[in-house]
């Protein structure tokens, strides 16, 4: 057990990294054309990194397994981006988007990496304008912002509950611009397997052609990861059916720490789950809690009526209903953190007052907002502000023009229309936290490997906020991994072509090739899906929301034992050389299947209850998380030593000179 | 429920390919369409027959990764989704439903129910974005105020999520609504003015390059888009294009 060095520069936190910049070595632009950087994922993260750095003359190979770098998951992200613009002028700045997320993340992030982030967030504004991103804007032709959970102020800007697209969409433009130009060669459909690495230097990987099946060297002078967080390893999650660890645990099983796996966060508001057969959950954007609020009935006869179907959500009256995230969280209300909010929907649906069937529902009701709304359109008009069905029509039809798309997706699902009954909501997996281990340069602890947006682990510590994971994943592509890349490939100026025919590559891809071929020729009885949704139950029942250290221990035990017997007994059906989807499959869930236990390790070492990681023994009386900032102001970052069960734990100390540390309250 | 399925098999590319038929018992109608395959490959790799491969991923309806033309219709009967949101409650018990890939030239065959739609890529290589470098100190995001009108209709048209739905429905296999809906985001804003000529010129002749058919205004596209992107796009583009040709064409 060992001290990690974060590499974070000295001096005052507000010009660290100015500074930082100012001193670094950089890469003459005749000789960036001769280094090559290979970059794995098409995200917001890699999708920027990509073109970022191929505009800075780099020469760059992008992978990614969909059909288009379009594709990539953070596409579906719905509600917004934050940045300390401060237009609004309620008083945001970039020390208070840095306080909010450094709080909101439960005091387990590095400060220097958030408030680098929370610096470089108005660039992001002004770089996606410029690239044609249509953000939502006011009648005047100025953006408009609205408010996220866990903050006071409205620094969150957006586009229709379509942010992440457009968002993407504009990074996917900037590297179309440079694949014409020949500075980026796109692979698409093509997944990497493993990392290469040649005199401690990570340089290159193998990877698959998801088309034909055929095994590829890729050398490079750097390898940088931006493949996304590890939240299917519960299965049912609101990520996309192909977002994986692979290329995250390949790094790690190739050297790179794992830091804080068991930093997950549950969303709040998704869609309850309707049966056995559900591939994925779907999730509503944590805006809508600006609009709707979160209720059960106080009581259980109500309950009872709800499910049987005797009763309907609007037939029960106000005085009945408990608005529960209003009554114990009266400064922030259903605006609480998703933690919070994640929670305290369990805690009512664990007393009995689920809504649905399953009884794993909440109401989420947008009577209220859809009332003020026709009221205020109905003064503005100078319309009758009494006539109760105008006024419902004029406020149904704002919260269209805000939340159309989601309430459509919504009914389309449950076949309901929630402009007229509550939409019902529960709690769902939704991003990690936790993630490679990178320094200040965003390296992991692989030289010349990096780690961006969710694959890493250092912004959000141990709870996200809203609207912060499109901020990083463009942060670190954009405006932060081409400086501190440049900074490494300084020395690299005259290596050369990195080779494909080393030795390294060689048992690499003999590697990658002997793991193929046993999935396919182990004719089992059991389909991958078996052993994923099976994984995904041990998950949930022992690393969902609530974790002890029983249960810890044997989650750990489950899944190895069904590790064993998915190396056993599973079916890949078809073979080598082709477009084999199973097979695909497959060797994701064989590195679910590590990782899982990995963090059920991770949750049982933890011996606190913070952010996302709520250990049921580390609670105060009210039922809030109780952190240990005396044992546990670390980050965990875990070495792998030839099974997940034998990592070694090395500790990053926390430190917070900026910031005073304490409960986080949002009562 | 219990249903028919003829689905569209096809080895790889280089294969003929034809209809094979299912039969699958039990649906629900709270699943998703592609729920129901997943159900009938978990069967299919029971009885160790090669389970039918379809491009998808989001599950959603935003990726654009999910295709299919289900009963004659790109994403199947229901409007305004994809097919990953299409659920199960819009068939009855008994029918028989035809399942083949989106069809056209510009759009191979892979395998089964795969399409490769790497053309659409290529048409933005041709000029599906505004030339501007990351650089950390553009200009302030609202230096330049834009009429609310314009912004909603240029993010109406940003919305597309490039599935290929509209190729697939179109008698012509024609592009010109994907194409007109990147057009028409940059023409409606100040930022795309710049190079709004080179870009129509160049992504429509990209478009005609890539073996995409011509629009003779039947509508279908519209009809069939999952995200409801608007005929009037077409119109834009054909504006700009005709201006852009008599001054730079």
């Amino acid at each position: 057990m060992g001290n990690l060095n974060s590499g974070v520069p000295n001096g005052d936190l507000k010009n660290k990294w100015t500074n930082y910049k100012d001193s670094i070595d950089l890469v003459n632009p005749a000789n960036k054309r001769n280094i090559d950087v290979i970059v794995v994922g098409t995200g917001l993260a890699g999708g920027s990194a990509s073109a970022t750095l191929a505009e800075l003359g780099y020469n760059v190979k992008t992978f990614c397994y969909q059909d288009s770098p379009r594709r990539a998951h953070s596409i579906a992200a719905q509600g917004g981006i934050n940045a300390a613009k401060n237009y609004q002028g309620d008083g945001d700045s970039t020390y208070r988007l840095f306080y909010d997320t450094v709080k909101g993340g439960d005091y387990r992030s590095r400060e220097a990496n958030v408030y680098r982030l929370a610096e470089v967030s108005t660039n992001i504004i002004d770089q996606c304008v410029a690239q044609g991103v249509p953000f939502a804007r006011d009648y005047g032709g100025l953006l408009d912002n609205r408010s996220f959970g866990g903050v006071l102020v409205s620094r969150t800007f957006y586009a229709k509950g379509q942010t992440g697209q457009q968002l993407l969409l504009g990074a996917y433009s900037a590297m179309n611009r440079q694949i014409a130009r020949g500075k980026i060669k796109m692979y698409n459909r093509h997944e990497m397997l493993d990392v290469v690495i040649v005199d401690g230097k990570a340089r290159g990987i193998i990877a698959r052609n998801l088309t034909t099946g055929e095994i590829e060297r890729h050398s490079a002078h750097a390898v940088v990861l931006a493949s996304g967080g590890y939240g299917n390893v519960y299965f049912l999650s609101t990520n996309a059916m192909g977002s994986n660890v692979t290329a995250a645990w390949k790094a790690h099983k190739k050297g790179a720490y794992f830091a804080n796996p068991c930093y997950t966060q549950i969303h709040p508001t998704c869609i309850p789950r309707s049966g056995e057969y559900q591939s994925k959950l779907t999730l509503m954007s944590e805006s809508l809690r600006n609009d709707g609020r979160i209720w059960v009935p106080k009581n259980k006869k109500d309950v009872e009526s709800l499910r049987n179907g005797s009763l309907k959500a609007t037939d029960i009256v106000e005085e009945d209903r408990d608005y529960y995230l209003e009554r114990r969280y009266p400064a922030f209300g259903n605006l609480v953190p998703r933690d919070v909010a994640s929670r305290a929907a369990k805690e009512r649906c664990d007393a009995g007052f689920g809504v649905n069937q399953t009884g794993e529902a909440v109401f989420l009701d947008f009577s209220s907002a859809i009332m003020r709304y026709g009221k205020e359109q109905a003064l503005l008009k100078g319309l009758d502000e009494n006539d109760t069905s105008l006024v419902k029509n004029l406020g149904q039809e704002i919260v269209k023009s805000k939340y159309g798309n989601l309430f459509q997706m919504y009914e389309k699902i449950v076949d309901e229309n929630p402009y007229e009954t509550p939409m019902m909501i529960y709690p769902a997996v939704h991003y990690t936290m936790g993630g490679i281990w990178v320094d200040y340069n965003l390296m992991t602890s692989v030289p010349g490997l990096y780690a961006i947006g969710e694959a890493n682990f250092s912004d959000h510590g141990a709870n996200r906020l809203g609207a912060s994971a499109l901020m990083q994943g463009l942060a670190d592509g954009y405006f932060v991994l081409p400086y501190t890349i440049g900074d490494y490939l300084s020395d690299d100026i005259r290596t050369g072509p990195i080779s494909t025919e080393s030795k390294e590559f060689e048992e690499a891809e003999s590697k990658v090739k002997e793991q193929l071929n046993s999935l396919v020729n182990n004719n089992g009885k059991h389909s991958v899906d078996y052993y994923h949704k099976k994984l995904g139950k041990i998950m949930w029942d022992e690393c969902g929301m609530a974790r002890t250290e029983e249960g810890l221990k044997k989650a750990m035990e489950d899944i190895k034992n069904l590790r064993d017997d998915f190396w056993k007994n599973v079916n890949v059906p078809g073979g080598l050389d082709e477009m084999n989807k199973e097979l695909e499959k497959a060797g994701r869930v064989a590195d679910f299947l590590e990782l899982g236990e990995l963090f059920a390790k991770d949750a049982l070492e933890r011996n606190e209850s913070c952010g996302g990681h709520f250990r049921e023994e580390f609670a105060t009386p009210e039922g809030e998380a109780k952190r240990n900032d005396k044992d546990y102001t670390y980050v965990s970052a875990w070495e792998y030593k030839g099974e997940p069960s034998k990592a070694v734990l090395h500790k990053e100390e926390l430190v917070f000179d900026n910031i005073e540390v304490k409960e986080r309250s949002y009562k | 429920m219990n249903l028919k399925l003829k689905i569209w098999r096809q080895k790889d590319a280089n294969d003929k390919g034809s209809m094979a038929d299912y039969e699958i018992q039990n649906v629900s109608e709270h699943m998703s369409f592609l729920e129901m395959l997943d159900v009938l490959n978990e069967e299919l790799i029971e009885k160790g027959i090669e389970p039918v491969a379809f491009d998808h991923d989001c599950r959603e309806g935003i990726c654009g990764m999910c295709s299919l033309y289900i009963n004659g219709e790109a994403h199947g009967p229901d409007r305004r989704v994809t097919t990953c949101q299409l659920h199960m409650r819009k068939f009855k018990d008994g029918d028989t439903i035809y399942i083949e890939p989106f069809r056209a030239n510009a759009f191979p065959v892979v395998k089964d129910l795969v399409v490769d739609r790497s053309a659409f890529d290529r048409i933005q290589h041709a000029g599906g974005y505004i030339s501007v470098n990351t650089s950390g100190n553009t200009q302030d995001a609202n230096a330049i105020p834009i009429p609310k009108d314009n912004a909603d209709l240029a993010f109406d048209a940003a919305t597309c999520i490039g599935c290929g739905a509209c190729v697939a429905s179109c008698k012509n296999s024609s592009a010109m609504l994907y194409v007109s809906a990147k057009v028409s985001q940059f023409a409606l804003l100040p930022q795309g003015q710049v190079e709004a000529k080179d870009r129509v010129l160049n992504m429509v002749n990209k478009m005609d390059e890539e073996g995409f058919g011509n629009c003779t205004n039947t509508g279908a596209c519209e009809v069939q888009c999952p995200k409801g992107i608007s005929l009037d796009n077409i119109s834009r583009m054909n504006r700009e294009f005709l201006s852009a040709n008599i001054t730079k064409g």
